[in-house]
Order: C-alpha cells, then sequence, then structure tokens
C-alpha cells in the first residue's frame, strides 16, 4: 500500500502538484490520467525516489522493490549499445559493478528478450530499432528487474498497435502475479479496457477509484477545466 | 640493394628519432600513457553531451595552475593540486549558475572559463620570462623530464584501473540517468569521480600537450571513435588506437619539420578526424 497525505510539490515556483490525499493499494494495476502539465510524471517520480516533494508525506506499508520505466522520448536511440546490453541492465541489481553473469542469469536474459519477441534482433544496435521495438527492450529490462511495485512513464506513446497489445498482456500478467502497477496513459480506451483502477489528476487529485466509475466526462471536463483556468 | 635501401629509410625516418634520443623516448612514453587514459575519458564525455564541461576544466584550470606555479615553482604535486582545485571551481560556477539564472549552461560555462583563461594568463605574465607561458599554455612534449613522466604514467595507470570499476554504472547512467536514480545509487559519487579523473588526466596531459591542446587527445580521437564504430566496446578501443597514432605521427613530424609537438600531435589526429568524416559522408551514403 502507499499513502499520499497531504502532498505538494513546487517546481521552478510553480505548482506542479497540489494536497493530494490518496492511498493506492498493493497488487493493484492502475492508471494515471490527466491533461498536459497534469504532474503526472512528478507524481510517479515521487514514488520511484528521483524527486522529494516540497511539503506532505509519502509513505508505504512494507518496503519494496521498484523499477521505472522513463519516458521513452528522454533516451538517447543513437547511445552505442545492444538491445542485450540494455536488457542486461536489468540485472544490475544482481550483479552491480564488476561482476559478470551467472548461466542462470543468462538464461533469464535471453528469457526476457524471448518474451518481448526481440530474439532476432537481440545482438542489434539501438539506432536500428523503431519506436515498438524499443519499448520493447525496456520491457525486457524490467522484467529482469523483478520489482514489486512498476512505474511506468507513458509506456506506450509512439509505439505501435502491435506492441502496444503484446506489452499490454504482459503487464496484465505481471498484475496477475502480483505485482503493483502504476502507468500514465494518454488513451482512454485502453485504460477503460485494460486498466482496474484510475487516478484522474489535474495538479489536484480530481478522482480515484475503479475505472469504469471514474473515467465519466464530468471527470474529464473538470480536469481540463483546472488546467485552463491555471 | 632496393630493398636495403627501403628498409635503411623507413628505420631512419620511423624508428632512429626515437632510438637515439631520450627526449623522443620520454615524449614518446609520455604521449603513450596520456593516450591510453585521456581517449577512453573522452568516449565517455561525449556519450554523456558533457564536451562543454571538458572545455570550461581545461582553460579553467590555467589560473589554478599559474597560482601554484608562482608560488611553488615547477613543482608537479602543486601545479596539479592548483589546477585541479581551479577547474571544479569554475566547473562548480558554472554548474549553479546555469541552474539559478535563466542562462543556459553553453553562456554560463563559456563566460566562466575565459573569465578564469584571462587571469590564468595576467597570473603567469606575473613572472618574467614568456617562454614559461608558451610553454604553458602548448606544451613542450619534448622537455618531458623522468619526474613528469612517472607522474603522467601514474595518472594514467589509476585512471584506467579507477575507469575499469565504474565503467557499468558510467555507462548506464550516461543512457539512462533515472533508471539508476531509481535504484538508489550514489550517482553523484560516480559523477564526481568521473570529473576528478578528467581534471587529472588533463593536468598530466598539460605537461606535454599544454593547457589549450590537452582536450584535443581526449576529445578528437574520441569523437572520430564514435563517428566510425557503432559498438561502445569499439569505440573505446578504437578512440584509443587513433590517440595512439596521432602521438606517435604527431611526434615524428614534429621532429623532422622541427614543428611544436602538442599542435602537430592534435592536428595529426584532427587529420584523422576529416579523413573519417570523408569516409563516412562521401563513401558510406
Amino acid at each position: 500500500m502507499i499513502l499520499f497525505s497531504q502532498l505538494s510539490h513546487l517546481y521552478q515556483k510553480k505548482i506542479a502538484l497540489e494536497d493530494i490525499n490518496l492511498r493506492i493499494e498493493a497488487h493493484t494495476l492502475t492508471a494515471i490520467v490527466g491533461p498536459n502539465g497534469a504532474g503526472k510524471s512528478t507524481f510517479l517520480k515521487i514514488i520511484a525516489g528521483l524527486i522529494k516533494p516540497s511539503q506532505g508525506h509519502f509513505s508505504y506499508q512494507h518496503p519494496f522493490t521498484l523499477a521505472y520505466l522513463p519516458q521513452q522520448s528522454g533516451l538517447d536511440k543513437t547511445f552505442p549499445l545492444s538491445v542485450k546490453d540494455v536488457v542486461a541492465m536489468g540485472l544490475w541489481p544482481q550483479i552491480g559493478l564488476r561482476k559478470g553473469m551467472n548461466h542462470a542469469q543468462y538464461l533469464s536474459l535471453e528469457q526476457a528478450i524471448e518474451t518481448v519477441g526481440l530474439k532476432n534482433v537481440e545482438n542489434h544496435s539501438l539506432d536500428s530499432l523503431s519506436g515498438g521495438q524499443f519499448q520493447r527492450v525496456l520491457f525486457a529490462r524490467l522484467m529482469l528487474q523483478d520489482a514489486d511495485v512498476l512505474l511506468l512513464d507513458e509506456p506506450f506513446a509512439a509505439v505501435d498497435e502491435a506492441t502496444t497489445q503484446d506489452l499490454l498482456s504482459l503487464l496484465q500478467h505481471w498484475h496477475q502475479q502480483g505485482k503493483t502497477i502504476l502507468a500514465v496513459m494518454h488513451n482512454l480506451s485502453l485504460v477503460r479496457h485494460f486498466f482496474p483502477q484510475t487516478v484522474v489528476l489535474a495538479k489536484n487529485l480530481v478522482a480515484y477509484g475503479p475505472s469504469d466509475e471514474i473515467l465519466t466526462t464530468d471527470n474529464l471536463l473538470r480536469a481540463h477545466g483546472i488546467m485552463g483556468a491555471s | 640493394m632496393i630493398h636495403s635501401l627501403i628498409n635503411f629509410d623507413f628505420y631512419e625516418s620511423f624508428v632512429a628519432p626515437f632510438y637515439q634520443y631520450l627526449f623522443m623516448r620520454r615524449a614518446l612514453a609520455a604521449c603513450i600513457a596520456i593516450s591510453l587514459s585521456s581517449a577512453p575519458l573522452g568516449v565517455i564525455l561525449i556519450q554523456r553531451r558533457m564536451s562543454l564541461i571538458g572545455e570550461a576544466l581545461s582553460h579553467g584550470t590555467l589560473p589554478g595552475i599559474a597560482l601554484a606555479y608562482l608560488i611553488a615553482g615547477m613543482w608537479l604535486p602543486a601545479l596539479t593540486l592548483g589546477g585541479a582545485l581551479a577547474g571544479l571551481i569554475v566547473a562548480f560556477f558554472s554548474h549553479f549558475v546555469a541552474q539559478k539564472t535563466c542562462l543556459k549552461e553553453d553562456a554560463s560555462f563559456s563566460s566562466f572559463y575565459m573569465i578564469a583563461f584571462a587571469l590564468g594568463i595576467i597570473i603567469l605574465s606575473l613572472q618574467e620570462g614568456s617562454i614559461k607561458l608558451v610553454h604553458l599554455l602548448f606544451g613542450n612534449v619534448l622537455a618531458v623530464d623522468s619526474a613528469s613522466l612517472i607522474f603522467m604514467a601514474m595518472t594514467s595507470t589509476v585512471s584506467l584501473i579507477i575507469l575499469v570499476v565504474i565503467y557499468r554504472p558510467m555507462i548506464y547512467e550516461c543512457f539512462d540517468p533515472l533508471f539508476m536514480r531509481s535504484l538508489k545509487l550514489p550517482t553523484h559519487f560516480y559523477n564526481f569521480t568521473f570529473l576528478t579523473l578528467m581534471v587529472g588526466n588533463l593536468v598530466a596531459a598539460y605537461q606535454a600537450l599544454g593547457t589549450l591542446m590537452a582536450l584535443g587527445i581526449m576529445m578528437i580521437p574520441a569523437v572520430t571513435a564514435r563517428l566510425l564504430a557503432r559498438r561502445l566496446t569499439n569505440i573505446f578501443i578504437l578512440s584509443m588506437i587513433l590517440a595512439l597514432i596521432a602521438s606517435y605521427a604527431g611526434l615524428l613530424l614534429s621532429y623532422h619539420f622541427n614543428w611544436p609537438s602538442g599542435p602537430t600531435i592534435i592536428l595529426v589526429s584532427g587529420g584523422l578526424y576529416i579523413a573519417s568524416l570523408g569516409y563516412v559522408l562521401i563513401v558510406k551514403n
């Protein structure tokens, strides 16, 4: 369980998040939606420990391991690494600074690449991949990290239809395994179909609950209204 | 007959200068040491898009070195410490200003390192004789003594060992800094270690190449290697090889034509870069 109480954050003297009170249960699959600039990424980054909130608390019941998937647009796709190199980053907590992979770890690496369907390009360099393939690489890395909580920032932006379907079914599989998943999403029909819970943000918390009850025209208009007014 | 003539020529032009003169041997050893550690640091520098910081560090060290020289004379530990402090101060303030004002990093960095550089030259001019100034600016690889050679070899060895140890987190941090921070890794520690290695290598390279040329041997072979190779390991190895070729060929040319050694080495390195550019732009496209 992750708990936010009266949490606010200022970014460059502007309000990014204001007075968030929210409780997200463990083992849930939650979408975070809202207009541009609503503080969705900030919200994820606070959970990931990448940003310290200016005010209020963020706490959790049990310690957990987490894996964070950054926005694809923030990464350098010409970086001279191969698919295998990037996926192997997920083994960092186990192999650390200098250790090599043991046989079991190597097999899990191969398994992860196989699962996301990149077996045939595993030795290709990143600059030869499509947006969809690149996102598959990052998902394979997430798989190796095997964390309790997964935080995904716009996982399906700039990703083709087939990849979106494949990766969504991976997310559902991880959800069934008992992982807690939070994803910043834009496509509301995907949210309605695949995410049981939704958080609607517009700097404030507009609504939180089961997706089919929360994603009402009223709530969405309210979210846009708040952002439009500020 | 012809065969032996060719052999003879080859020996005279390519081997004899180093075989016959101690200063050429020392110069070559110094350049090998610098090439082996500076080039891979340059690769990381360009992957992190931090060449501006390299510029700031290399120019920014001058006032520190000049001050240390004024106080302690040609004593290497003092020069190193002075250079390192000045370089880090310039880097720190430039970064601070870029964070706190509307100025972007490039504007902030270039202002500060030019101020530092001008200050360094004024301090140096307080000392009698401008030959020293020329040496500090452009280096004098042919006057490397055994103390500085040992210093360069040590800097190079220590840098390479540290680089091997922090290689993995450095690369991960370059590619995906948020990933590293989400794992609660001490990224500041790695960044600081990297900056320290850079300053150490720049100061070591001064002895041979001078403040103005030291960054060249770090950057140009790395940039060329990045242009030609696609895998990180290959880029690292190629950058070292290119730096070594530039060092050897540059020293030979400077010996035969009596050109200043530092600029000649950088110019050879630049020639390799331009040739690679030609290859990539014309042949590959």
